[in-house]
């Protein structure tokens, strides 16, 4: 086939999908929407909108609370996966297989509304039962990741640590970690992101964060449509600037490293 | 099995004392009942072919393998009894130095060297700088404390790792066929400055095929095959007249390179 028949074929097809997308778009119902409900430009657009972007506190805190906790907890959790023993091998697995193989909605309502029956003491607040849910179901993430990064540090560097006598947890500190962080911060940021999305399920108890207020404002307005899209670009800019502050550190780092 | 004793130290106990070691992967026996004693000031150079077990027993010594059978004494320590802080101490007592040099990256070469000052010696950050940099001298590069080591030339790469052992000030310094991973013009500055570390007194143990500083620096040659010592010699008999056929075998094959 001659390059010029192609290059026809091509523009040919592509044509045809824009006149069918055309065609579709047409059928929509344009009119019905409502964008005055989010708009800046009215008084009770404003309300609104304020009211939706209200949750973004919520849903940062938690998550950053969260994230924080998960990542302690998984290094915690991380540390016996790379013991030579078999059996303390097998905390880190157990660990991890139990928890990734919970839903964290199922683990927010276990956490919620399970725990407080346990002892009459335990009286957990919306907030804590989220960071709570979140952090475990995270930590098992995070201690996978943690274990692959520690376990790419060459062997030779181990070694060179042992023999200048520093014991486990000098090692650990001035050996290991200063250099996987440098691997584990891609997936970290990752988990981040994912972390910052999954925090819209604590809205199923009452968490006052960006997605429940999203539904709470839907409810009234019956405006699912204009509400939801305005709730997508809310999480979309928050992870594109957490996304862009993880590659700021990743090359922060890298540039420490090639001085 | 074979025993090595110098006649200038023989009263005083051995700095190092290995009896029938035995260290195992597996099945597979990499070291078949070892023995070999080495006093303070000995400069031992061991070699043999390859996977004949001449790591395996430096790093042995270090306990970077843990041996299976037989005892291992540093400085009258028995090693199989220590706890971890003991093996810390030992560690501290016995610098080791690798063919890959593991330096840390994430380090300067200054950092590289106080590292173990101050976190095992305990020194403040004063002392260790200044011990490291006195270290840096000694092995020509004070002028590189501040760059990474990615940054240096292989050569210059194994003298700050020879400076970062020297700066636990050990008793005994291990090396591991340390010019085996440098160009040939690298070589020698590595091996000069082994030369002069040598004339300070400083217990070595050296893997190495480098015969010609086998012959200028070492009072014992050890000859290792299939993880036994076959032969322990001092250079002349051994570069002259080695007593075993395997050692004669060796000779012959690494003096045609
Ligand atoms: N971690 C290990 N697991 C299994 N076998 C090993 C291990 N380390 C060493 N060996 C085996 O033990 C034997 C001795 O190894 P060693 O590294 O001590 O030899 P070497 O004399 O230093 O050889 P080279 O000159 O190649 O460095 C070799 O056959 C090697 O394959
Ligand atoms: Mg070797």
């Amino acid at each position: 086939m001659s390059k010029r028949l192609s290059s026809i074929i091509g523009w040919g097809v592509f044509v045809g999908l824009v006149l069918i997308a055309w065609s579709f778009l047409r059928t929509l119902n344009w009119d019905d929407l409502a964008w005055y409900v989010v708009s800046p430009s009215t008084e009770s657009g404003r309300q609104n909108l304020a009211f939706l972007m209200g949750g973004v506190k919520y849903t940062l805190l938690m998550s950053i609370t969260a994230i924080c906790i998960s990542i302690v907890l998984g290094l915690i959790i991380a540390l016996p996966g790379l013991s030579p023993s078999p059996n303390v091998r097998m905390i880190n697995r157990v660990y991890v297989e139990l928890v990734r193989a919970v839903p964290i909605l199922v683990l927010i309502f276990w956490v919620y509304y399970g725990l407080p029956i346990l002892h009459d003491d335990i009286n957990i607040n919306v907030f804590w039962a989220g960071v709570i849910a979140l952090a475990l179901s995270d930590s098992a993430f995070e201690a996978e990741i943690f274990r692959a990064g520690i376990q790419s540090i060459d062997k030779g560097q181990l070694e060179a640590a042992d023999s200048i006598g520093l014991g486990y947890f000098g090692r650990l500190r001035y050996v290991i970690l200063p250099q996987a962080i440098r691997r584990i911060l891609p997936p970290l940021g990752n988990q981040l992101v994912y972390m910052l999305k999954m925090s819209s399920l604590v809205s199923v108890i009452g968490m006052e964060e960006l997605t429940r207020r999203a539904n709470e404002l839907v409810v009234s307005t019956y405006r699912p449509l204009e509400i939801y899209t305005v709730l997508v670009l809310e999480y979309l800019v928050l992870i594109l600037i957490v996304s862009a502050g993880v590659r700021w550190l990743e090359r922060k780092l890298q540039a420490n490293e090639s001085v | 099995m074979t025993s090595i004793k110098t006649a200038t130290a023989s009263e005083s106990a051995p700095l190092i004392e290995m009896r029938d070691v035995v260290k195992r992967y597996g099945d597979f026996e990499a070291l078949g009942g070892v023995s070999i004693s080495v006093n303070s000031g000995q400069r031992v150079v061991v070699c043999g072919p390859s996977g004949s077990g001449k790591s395996t027993l430096i790093r042995c010594l270090n306990q970077l393998e843990k041996h299976d059978a037989g005892e291992i004494f540093i400085d009258g320590q028995r090693l199989s009894q220590l706890s971890a802080s003991g093996l810390r101490k030992i560690r501290a007592d016995v610098g080791m130095v690798f063919q890959q040099f593991n330096l840390f990256p994430h380090l300067t070469v200054l950092e590289n060297l106080t590292l173990g000052p101050m976190r095992t010696r305990k020194l403040s950050e004063d002392a260790a700088r200044k011990l490291a940099l006195d270290h840096l001298e000694k092995v020509h590069i004070p002028e590189q404390a501040n760059k990474y080591p990615r940054q240096l030339s292989g050569g210059q790469q194994q003298r700050v790792a020879i400076a970062r052992s020297l700066c636990m000030e050990p008793k005994i310094l291990l090396f591991d066929e340390p010019t085996s991973a440098l160009d040939p013009e690298m070589i020698v500055e590595v091996l000069d400055v082994m030369v002069e570390l040598a004339s300070t007194g400083i217990t070595m143990l050296v893997v190495t095929h480098e015969m010609g500083f086998a012959n200028q620096v070492a009072d014992t040659i050890v000859f290792m095959d299939g993880g036994k010592i076959v032969e322990s010699n001092d250079p002349e008999t051994f570069f002259s007249n080695p007593a075993s056929e395997r050692g004669r075998a060796f000779l012959k094959k690494i003096l045609r390179h």
